[in-house]
């Protein structure tokens, strides 16, 4: 199809909207460029037909576009990308095109960048141990091959180090890393390059880039084009594959930013009422499918404003994915890494992935125990800022003890320390059985 | 595809997400509310949710129930003449189907698969509304029953003898007053319309749970509805997983309404695997699933909710007790709450509709224990989750689904993060039924529960004030026997396998042993 629309009716926001266009078909791509203008092509989407009228979301933006100089060319097709096992070791920016000088893809197959849903009878329940050396998520958060476990954090905390050390340790040779920076620092993606370089997993890894002055309609298109790219090496290629998202809180922002320029009507904070559907038509992008040897696990960084889990973004997130890993400031500020505060942080997967033939026998009663006495020393805790120190009983101070050797000895990792869950677990029977 | 002659037909004018308008071409039959449409070559499935006449044209709104990428104008759209309805046939029991009643998972309601068909009627007999007329062994647990719609009074013409017989297939002839008419084993039910009852019975029997605190403080009806708010990660899902695994009902319709897909295959492997105690068959030989995952189109969640229902009703009226489990009815308002934006609604309270209470209302009034319309007794128990955002309870669902639900259940997330399952906080959950359902000294003994962890939440704010060593004796042994209350009554272990059921009997002993002891 050729015909090329001049002018537009109005411009608003990203927003572009047409009159007298034809045959044009809702969510298909148009390339738009600006007649007068020496600028690339930009490219956006049909969000909304009415009779002849076309609403298009540009994703690069409107800038340069005016009434009369817009030219508009609609491809017939949805959004497409192209793939092959070249792409490992690649940087894309957030549109899903190569920006590491490096050449096109020549691609195997073009996959919709939108996924499909899964019929549920076609996945297969994910139960296998992923260890991250981390005592605090082995141990009690365990990580399942396939499962979507977000970090829940806040500005300022070590969500990215978390996250690329998790990314290092996990790191075998058919394990491949995607990331996805949306509207993040250009120093965070900088420091996930240089960590990936470090741990041998570049090679391995694929790079989308949409950094915090890209154009913010970008970062719609950001995680979408990631979970093709890491669909397709895990179901086609086999690959295990971790998935990296941040920030899942700028992502949201888009949406946000784009809904108002729609005039919809808003439902918490101004999000969009589907804000829910739209984080889900992501994450339940993880998963292992039957008949397919890879796996898709995610790990999405959500920085919550104002450390408040109740946020919609948080809050809408933990409904969907399976569990979460809570960061802590006051752990942070002590000096704990990883800074997990384990009671408000949960692995949905973690009762059908550990104990007698899948980890080790032990591990789901340790965990139990683990669990109910750190949840005694907050109690303690605030006990003691009331009656004081002296005057506690002898059980809250044991607890009080526990308390500290479980977050310096258990949750706390030197610098580059990584262990087993054998040493973990060991650890934990330790702490349990010389302080309580 | 086959299109009727007298089909009305209209042409796509606008595409909003999932919403659809459409023109609707002149000199064919109008098309009326709720009906089923198709929309392009490839049939998408949709229904008509608004009418507008604008002389000269006249407009049609379709919520459409698969994804709309790719539709463009001009495209047609017609009417199939039916409402959205669910078929009723064997095949049900024991299978997965989506938002709208289409089957997931393979081997179940097939057209060519020959049922094993017990014929009851015989030529000659006479008909009424609901008799049964030949029953299927659908599972090792559900024999399904095939019943006259009203309107079927008559005389047996002729009928099959038993043997093998497809669910499309007539297999019997009935001479009415307003002629002849045949069945098959299928029959089309209208999801949105409750099937017609004779009346309905007062709710005295409890549906038995297993689950100690909700038989023992907070019990529920059979044919009762309960609401389980919660925040994420409380346990809303496993408590409606424990509730579908061990109450007494005869049939589970879990409906899984925009919730994760790998909880749909928990329920498959899990309940497959597991026995019914009370059959000594697969769990999910009972149990009905209805799956329409956060990433499927929105306006099937919308609709899982009724097809579910109406799955629920037609077993109902078989004789049966079945309870139904809503996760999320959060989720379905707010796709109510997606496509109410999309049609440019007035909203109401945090951009949900206007009309959300009277859905909900109308939702949880379709449960009841009944008189059927052939004189047999079934019911409905509807057990909701509700996602409130933020675990704010004040939000509009849960606030309009407390109005309407008799027996609630708040989840508490500071218990849940000290890993106490089910997290039920039994400061803020009542029940409508306890006095109905617990009587005599079982009423008694729960009345002591009750007062000594209200006691203990006194006594515990106290010390939050002045600390623990000031406490008199009796307020010490107080905090003890609450302690032990909530450890080893109020708290159960759901994957341990003796712990994650407890009948009525053993809980009565525990109560005993833990008040006097």
């Amino acid at each position: 199809m050729n015909v090329e629309y001049l002018g537009a009716r109005e411009i608003r926001g990203a927003l572009l909207i047409l009159e007298g266009v034809e045959d044009v078909a809702y969510d298909e791509i148009a390339t738009i460029t600006a007649s007068d203008a020496d600028t690339p092509p930009l490219t956006g989407r049909v969000i909304r037909i009415d009779g002849d009228v076309a609403v298009v979301l540009v994703f690069e933006g409107t800038r340069a576009l005016s009434l009369t100089n817009t030219v508009t060319r609609f491809t017939g097709r949805p959004m497409t990308m192209p793939l092959s096992q070249e792409i490992l070791g690649r940087t894309f920016n957030g549109m899903g095109r190569p920006m590491d000088g490096m050449g096109n893809i020549s691609a195997t197959v073009r996959l919709g960048i939108n996924g499909t849903p899964v019929n549920p009878t076609h996945r297969i329940y994910p139960r296998g141990y992923v260890e991250t050396g981390f005592s605090a998520i082995d141990g009690l958060l365990t990580l399942i091959r396939g499962q979507k476990l977000p970090i829940f954090t806040g500005d300022g905390l070590p969500h990215d180090r978390l996250a690329a050390d998790i990314a290092a340790n996990i790191s075998t040779p058919s394990t491949a890393i995607v990331f996805a920076a949306m509207g993040v620092k250009h120093d965070i993606a900088e420091y996930f390059r240089r960590s990936l370089t470090e741990s041998g997993a570049l090679e391995r890894s694929v790079l989308f880039l949409n950094l915090a002055g890209d154009p913010p309609t970008e970062r719609i298109i950001t995680p979408r084009c990631a979970l093709t790219a890491a669909e397709y090496l895990a179901f086609d290629c086999g690959m295990d594959v971790l998935v990296i998202l941040t920030d899942m809180t700028a992502y949201a922002e888009a949406l946000r930013e784009i809904s108002s320029a729609r005039g919809e009507i808003p439902s918490r904070k101004g999000y969009p009422g589907y804000l829910y559907s739209d984080l889900a038509s992501l994450y339940e992008r993880a998963g292992i499918i039957k008949g397919k040897c890879g796996s898709l696990t995610q790990i999405p960084i959500l920085t919550m404003p104002g450390d408040d889990i109740t946020h919609p973004v948080a809050d809408l997130t933990g409904y969907i994915t399976e569990g979460q890993i809570v960061l802590d400031r006051a752990l942070y500020q002590r000096g704990i890494y990883p800074p997990i505060n384990v009671l408000p942080s949960l692995s949905r997967l973690m009762k059908d992935g550990i104990g007698e033939g899948k980890t080790y026998k032990d591990h789901p009663d340790l965990a139990k125990r683990l669990f109910a006495s750190y949840a005694k020393v907050s109690d303690a805790r605030a006990m003691v800022s009331i009656v004081g120190e002296e005057d506690l009983s002898e059980a809250d101070r044991k607890t009080l003890a526990f308390g500290r050797y479980f977050e310096n000895d258990f949750i706390r990792q030197r610098q580059g320390e990584s262990r087993t869950l054998e040493e973990t677990l060991g650890l934990g029977w330790d702490l349990l059985s010389s302080v309580l | 595809m086959k299109i009727l002659n007298d089909s009305a037909v209209g042409k796509i004018h606008g595409i909003n997400g999932p919403i659809i308008r459409v023109e609707h071409i002149r000199d064919t039959r109008d098309f009326f509310m709720s009906e089923r449409v198709r929309v392009g070559e490839d049939g998408l499935m949709g229904e008509v949710v608004s009418l507008r006449n604008d002389p000269p044209l006249k407009t049609v709104t379709v919520q459409v129930y698969e994804d709309t990428a790719g539709l463009k104008p001009g495209t047609e759209v017609f009417g199939t003449g039916h409402p959205l309805s669910v078929r009723l046939a064997p095949g049900i029991a024991g299978h997965i189907f989506d938002g709208i009643g289409r089957q997931l998972d393979a081997d179940g309601q097939t057209n060519d698969k020959k049922w094993p068909v017990r014929m009851l009627a015989k030529p000659g007999d006479k008909t009424n509304d609901g008799t049964f007329w030949s029953e299927v062994a659908e599972t090792p647990s559900v024999i399904y029953k095939a019943i006259l719609p009203i309107g079927a009074e008559g005389t047996v013409l002729s009928c099959v003898s038993d043997g093998e017989y497809t669910v499309d297939q007539v297999l019997l002839e009935i001479e009415t007053p307003n002629g002849l008419r045949s069945f098959s084993l299928a029959q089309q039910q209208p999801v949105r319309v409750p099937r017609p009852i004779r009346r309905r019975l007062p709710l005295t029997r409890p549906l038995i749970t297993g689950q100690r605190v909700i038989d023992g403080l907070f019990p529920i009806a059979k044919g009762g509805v309960a609401a389980i708010p919660g925040g994420f990660g409380t346990g809303k899902t496993m408590t409606q997983h424990q509730l579908a695994k061990w109450c007494d009902a005869d049939l589970i319709v879990y409906i899984g309404c925009g919730e994760r897909g790998n909880e749909m295959v928990e329920v498959l492997e899990d309940f497959s695997r597991l026995t019914d105690p009370r059959t000594g068959e697969s769990l999910m030989a009972r149990t009905v699933l209805i799956a329409n995952t956060s990433d499927m189109p929105v306006a099937a969640r919308e609709a899982g909710i009724y097809t579910g229902l109406a799955i629920a009703e037609g077993y109902r009226d078989m004789g049966y007790h079945v309870a139904v489990m809503a996760d999320s009815t959060s989720r379905w308002a707010e796709a109510l709450r997606e496509l109410s934006g999309r049609m440019d609604e007035m909203p109401a309270e945090e951009g949900y509709p206007a009309y959300l209470a009277s859905r909900l209302s109308a939702f949880y009034e379709r449960a009841g224990y009944v008189e059927n319309i052939n004189g047999t007794e079934g019911s409905i128990t509807i057990v909701g989750a509700v996602s409130p955002q933020g675990a704010d309870f004040s939000e509009p669902v849960t606030q309009n689904t407390k109005r309407f639900v008799r027996c609630f259940w708040a989840l508490d997330r500071r218990l849940a993060y000290a890993r106490h399952f089910p997290a039920i906080d039994w400061m803020a959950s009542y029940s409508g039924y306890a006095a109905e359902l617990i009587q005599g000294e079982q009423a008694e003994n729960r009345r002591k529960l009750l007062d000594i962890l209200y006691e203990e939440n006194r006594i515990l704010e106290i010390i939050k004030l002045m600390g623990s060593e000031s406490l008199p004796e009796s307020q010490r042994l107080t905090l003890h026997m609450a302690k032990r209350i909530r450890g080893e009554f109020l708290r159960q272990d759901a994957y341990n396998p003796v712990d994650t059921f407890t009948p009525l009997s053993e809980q009565a002993a525990i109560v005993a042993g833990l008040l006097n002891g």
